[in-house]
């Protein structure tokens, strides 16, 4: 199942990255669970999206809890609390 | 509804005028936010960011009567004194026009997905700014059935 996952702000710069297309593999069908499987490639993507951490999540462009479900095409963005204003 | 995300200025009167051109509104309210003090670059995800904006005033227009509104946040490189944001609602009365103003400006605050960088780094998010958004969901939220109007 293929995703489009983006990142925002402070987490693009910590990861070094805009955005990527992710295969993800059979059992990360949360958004928690991606950003689990985000943090398991170590360095930067652990210490940006450890567990300490107040990252906000969208799913197709809608603010959305961790444990709202992902469908292949989904883009879900990963950004930290939002500060305009 | 008018909703724009961009890198010019804008005209605050101008706006005004152009909400109480409808014989029926009796009230325009508004706030602008101006940069203070320090320099910033504002970014914002440019797919969701009128989504989040459409939302919140629909949210506006749900709870209080909201005759027309007028939301516009700029975005990239902005120095002190410049204007950031406008959040403009007309209404027939001035409760819903001042209630609904500031229910948006609370929840842009919170909801709307913006970011400002300045020198010295990234601004973090304030509890105060949550907490403002909070109260709308308590008992002692401000409706046009507990404003005089």
């Amino acid at each position: 199942m293929k995703v489009k996952v983006l990142y925002f702000a402070s987490l693009r710069e910590q990861l070094g990255t805009a955005g990527e297309e992710i295969d993800l593999p059979a059992g990360v069908g949360t958004v928690a669970a991606l950003r689990s499987h985000l943090r398991a490639r170590g360095g930067a993507w652990e210490l940006a999206l450890a567990e300490t951490k107040l990252v906000r999540a969208a799913l197709n462009q809608d603010m959305v809890p961790p444990s709202a479900a992902l469908k292949a095409g989904d883009e879900v963005a990963f950004f930290p609390p939002v500060t305009g204003g | 509804m008018n909703i724009s995300v961009q890198r010019e200025d804008f005209d605050a009167g101008a706006e005004m005028r152009a909400l109480s051109r409808d014989p029926k509104v009796g009230a325009v309210a508004s706030f602008v936010g101006v940069v203070r003090e320090v320099g910033m670059t504002l970014e914002h995800y440019p797919g969701m960011t009128d989504k989040a904006l459409r939302k919140i005033v629909e949210e506006a227009k749900g709870r209080w009567k909201v005759l027309d509104c007028t939301v516009i946040h700029r975005t990239g490189e902005l120095k002190p004194t410049d204007q950031i944001v406008l959040v403009a609602v007309a209404s027939a009365h001035r409760g819903d026009a001042f209630a609904a103003c500031e229910f948006i400006m609370d929840f842009l605050k919170t909801q709307a997905p913006f970011w400002k960088k300045e020198a010295a780094g990234w601004v973090e998010a304030r509890a105060s700014d949550d907490a403002a958004a909070e109260r709308w969901t308590t008992a002692a939220a401000p409706t046009p059935s507990r404003r005089r109007r």
